[in-house]
């Protein structure tokens, strides 16, 4: 934690947007490692692919269509900014004083709403990852907002850069120039690259159906399935790997995986129970939960693989 | 079937955003968007009448009891809000098409309505759950959808506007989850009547109080709290019209329905926020916005961000009205809601027609437009006479009721508050009137006519409701008056 | 003993107010996404540091475990780190249009350019 304030306090002081970029890539990665020592292992999986991963990537696109320093400016107002932030920090720190000491198993968050879910949902869910239950079932309502939050994004930047202007489509020079020349170059990263990417694909897969057991499932699946595709382009060419998924699929995708995600819920509703009801979608109740979870886990998986690989094809689109 | 309203009131709109993606034509996308928006009214009005007889709705996502799942709870208030959103929405539809047409790109039109859609919902999803996480979850969907559709101004300043519109929106919503986050660590809940229940015992916890606080400063970003309203002028200025009438008549409302719902029912049941000092500070917030903001907008120039900075100030007025903790505030609150969505709505709607056939909203440009565009002026002067709070029109109602709130409570400062923002209201109205009738059209421009009907007639259904709800007034004040009643009523 | 156990909070604390200090302190329209992201990860940490029971383990169920730290949290996160990247995707792309229109990044040139107007 003291490396990752260390960090923190870097990505502040530092002006070359590069360096900048490159250390908050870090600092999600160490999040992450924090996360597993937390026992947070679906989200430390989530928050490296996410935020060292896909985060950087699309930062570093941004950086590359845009300038790489940070300009020093004497309009900058670090005296009240600081002066705001000591006393909101302080007023969090106050706020601290009452709670319950880290890890005591006696804090009223274990014991309200919590129990239930570690009792009951082995039988009323009947999967052992209880993250993906709750994820999924008794909170899977968030779980849709969240899909369509990403729905939103993807559609979003499609509408704010989707169409190169004047007509005329040169393909982004990711990072720089060179840079790029020379990994095209580089047999060694071409080939191992080319042996990993199905690799990360059935990887990809694997996290999807796993899920249930384990830590995993649509989110990350999603995530490291995009991931696949990006490492293509950005090692061979946008061009080539945009013709193995060109965008009228992808956007249809994104569509069908929140559509999935919904259509189930609407399912359960038209079987007699409320919207995304999973119980009542096969005869014993924990048959449905099982097949509701899977459906909308690949639904999300859909969605957000869709989702990701639009938002990046649609930064690399851009003319330089 | 109508048990399953509350969860078809979000959904359809929710399901209706990829059909629109895939249609990928203009037209479908708006005729679809219209379509829903419409049963979403019809829903929306179904539930209200349902709570109005019947009481308070519970619907448990998934059928998984709360405090365990999501459940949506319904009562006067938010099915209230939920009437108020669609029906905006159910008049802007139609305005919107020949308007967005003229400003947005042909290839981009069907992703605005998918856009479009989404925030609906997000609006929507933000007024019925009952869930405080679940809350920020279909905020941040009206969040990103509105920060979209701010961009695609004509202008660049659009740009900047949706840029810092998106960066002080995530701090007002990690702010919120900041407070969520220490509330649940106090409780063990996430749902709103169950925290209501439990809050009273850890009330002296400074844990919670600072929740407290975090979850103002978060919401009063997002429903532009003076002074924490930077982000506004420019977002409705020069997002697209069709965008500013919509997003001004129900986004910010949501923003301070949730803020309503945040202080009355979670923590209704808590003294630190009826005894402490924040209704104090509340109260001297709104009258600075009251004053402040109607005074910044005497001088604008650009007609569009005059109303935006309008708006500011009359969002002072609802936070006056929730400041003073009583049922006659509140209540003069929530018929303000309802009142100024339909006349800010109107006058935007104007805005849009004006900007439609002259390309620019200019003060300068307004010169003989009395003459040059009849229909859309005379809405845009009977709109600033509901402003102003002119006796018949809708602003009158609210006004009445605030000041009457005030002069319970004994406040004479903000009775002197209202009139004064009142006065200058008067003032800011009539520079555009002036302007507009009694000064010549400029010499050697182009003939004006009037915009085409499709805009017009939505521009006078909530002109005329705003005299119309001003001059029969029952209706929505006995809906207020209920609201505030329940939010005053202790937890289920 | 109370002061150690309320230590990470303190750390998150200070992680969270950099992060919040360098979105509105700094002018360049790319690191104050970053700032926001720090400050989102850092709230992040927050949760997943009050989810920890001590002595438990990942809330996956197994036989002869007893004590899992608690799930709810980490859904939460799951949401919110979505949320997150999808809000950095959009502020990035308006940069890259902001920087087509104006030529620049920084805050204070571009508002310099927009009262020219």
């Amino acid at each position: 934690m003291v490396f990752m304030a260390v960090t923190g306090f870097a990505v502040a002081r530092l002006r070359n947007l590069f360096g900048v970029v490159m250390l908050t890539g870090l600092f999600s990665l160490m999040s992450a490692v924090l996360y597993v020592v937390l026992d947070a292992v679906d989200v430390a999986f989530t928050e490296a692919a996410v935020g060292a991963g896909i985060a950087t990537v699309l930062m570093l696109s941004t950086l590359a269509l845009t300038s790489s320093e940070e300009r020093v400016s004497e309009a900058e107002k670090p005296m009240w900014a600081l002066g705001l932030v000591v006393v909101t920090g302080a007023v969090l720190i106050y706020g601290t004083l009452d709670m319950a000491p880290f890890g005591d198993a006696y804090a009223p968050i274990h014991h309200h709403v919590v129990p239930r879910y570690l009792e009951k949902s082995g039988q009323e869910v009947g999967l052992p990852n209880v993250v993906t239950s709750v994820l999924a079932s008794y909170r899977g309502y968030d779980t849709l907002g969240e899909v369509y939050v990403i729905f939103t994004a993807a559609c979003g930047v499609l509408l704010i850069i989707g169409r190169p202007k004047r007509g005329r489509r040169r393909t982004l020079r990711m990072l720089v120039g060179e840079m790029r020349h020379g990994m095209r170059q580089n047999v060694i990263l071409r080939v191992v690259s080319k042996l990993l990417i199905p690799f990360i694909l059935v990887f990809a897969l694997y996290v999807q159906w796993h899920g249930d057991f384990g830590p995993g499932g649509g989110f990350q699946a999603g995530v490291i399935f995009a991931a696949g595709f990006i490492l293509y382009a950005l090692i061979f060419d946008v061009d080539t790997s945009r013709m193995v998924v060109p965008s009228e699929v992808t956007r249809l995708l994104l569509a069908l995986g929140v559509m999935l995600y919904a259509g189930v819920g609407v399912v359960g509703l038209l079987r007699g129970g409320n919207f995304l009801n999973y119980s009542v979608l096969a005869q014993e109740q924990t048959a449905g939960q099982h097949l509701g979870i899977l459906l909308v886990e690949f639904g999300v998986g859909l969605t957000v693989a869709a989702a990701m690989i639009t938002i990046f094809f649609t930064f690399a689109r851009q003319e330089h | 079937m109508a048990a399953q309203y509350p969860a078809l009131q979000v959904v359809l709109a929710l399901l209706a955003a990829p059909v629109c993606l895939i249609l990928r034509r203009p037209n479908a996308a708006w005729a679809v968007a219209t379509v829903i928006t419409w049963i979403s009214l019809a829903l929306a009005l179904s539930l209200l009448g349902r709570v109005w007889e019947t009481g308070v709705i519970l619907y448990p996502m998934g059928d998984w009891a709360a405090p365990w799942g999501i459940e949506y709870q319904i009562d006067t208030v938010n099915a209230f809000m939920l009437v108020i959103v669609t029906l905006i929405g159910s008049v802007v539809m139609p305005f919107a098409r020949a308007s967005v047409e003229a400003e947005i790109e042909e290839e981009r039109i069907y992703l605005f309505y998918c856009m479009y859609l989404l925030n609906l919902a997000g609006l929507l999803g933000i007024a019925i759950t009952g869930d405080v996480f679940n809350l920020f979850v279909f905020l941040e969907i009206s969040s990103l959808s509105s920060y979209v559709m701010i961009s695609l101004g004509r202008d660049k300043r659009a740009l900047t506007a949706a840029y810092r519109y998106l960066v002080i929106g995530t701090i007002g919503a990690t702010f919120y989850i900041i407070g969520v986050g220490m509330m649940y660590m106090t409780t063990g809940s996430l749902n709103m009547a169950d925290l209501a229940a439990i809050l009273p015992a850890v009330a002296d916890s400074r844990t919670v109080l600072v929740a407290l606080g975090f979850l103002t400063v978060g919401l009063g970003l997002k429903l532009a709290l003076f002074p924490l309203h930077l982000w506004l002028p420019n977002a409705y200025a020069y997002a697209p019209s069709a965008v500013t009438v919509f997003l001004a008549a129900t986004g910010t409302k949501v923003a301070v329905y949730a803020f309503i719902r945040i202080f009355f029912t979670v923590f209704g049941g808590v003294e630190i926020f009826t005894a402490g000092v924040i209704p104090q500070i509340l109260a001297v917030l709104a009258a600075l916005a009251m004053i402040g903001a109607s005074a910044v907008a005497i001088y604008q120039t650009d007609v569009k961000r005059l109303l935006a900075y309008s708006s500011i100030a009359q969002i002072g007025y609802m936070v006056l009205g929730i400041s003073m903790v009583t049922v006659t505030g509140l209540a003069g609150t929530i018929v303000h809601l309802f009142n100024h969505a339909i006349m800010k709505g109107g006058l935007f709607m104007a805005m849009g027609c004006i900007l439609f056939k002259i390309g620019a909203v200019q003060l300068d440009q307004f010169e003989g437009l009395g003459k040059r565009m009849p229909v859309t002026m005379a809405a845009f002067v009977a709109g600033g006479f509901s402003l102003i709070g002119v006796p018949l029109t809708v602003g009158f109602v609210s006004k009445w009721y605030l000041v009457q709130a005030a002069l319970e409570k004994g406040w004479w400062l903000a009775v002197a508050a209202i009139l004064a923002s009142s006065l200058l209201a008067v003032i800011y109205i009539w520079r555009v009137v002036e302007v507009a009738y009694f000064r010549p059209p400029p010499k050697g421009s182009a003939e004006v006519s009037e915009a085409p009907l499709s805009m017009l007639v939505p521009l006078w259904i909530l002109i005329g409701a705003s005299y119309y709800f001003g001059i029969d007034a029952t209706q929505t004040l006995d809906i207020a008056f209920a609201a505030a009643e329940t939010l005053f009523a202790p937890p289920l | 003993m109370e002061f150690l156990g309320l230590l990470n909070y303190w750390i998150v604390v200070v992680l969270m107010m950099t992060g919040f200090y360098i979105v509105i302190a700094h002018n360049n329209l790319v690191k104050k996404i970053v700032g926001l992201n720090i400050f989102q990860v850092s709230v992040f940490v927050f949760y997943i540091t009050m989810a920890k029971v001590k002595g438990g383990t990942a809330p996956i169920l197994a036989e002869g475990i007893e004590i899992y730290s608690n799930p709810l949290p980490h859904v939460l996160i799951l949401t919110a780190i979505v949320v997150g990247v999808a809000t950095t995707a959009l502020g990035l792309a308006l940069v890259v249009r902001i920087h087509d229109a104006y030529g620049t990044i920084e805050d204070d040139e571009i508002e310099a350019r927009e009262n020219e107007l």
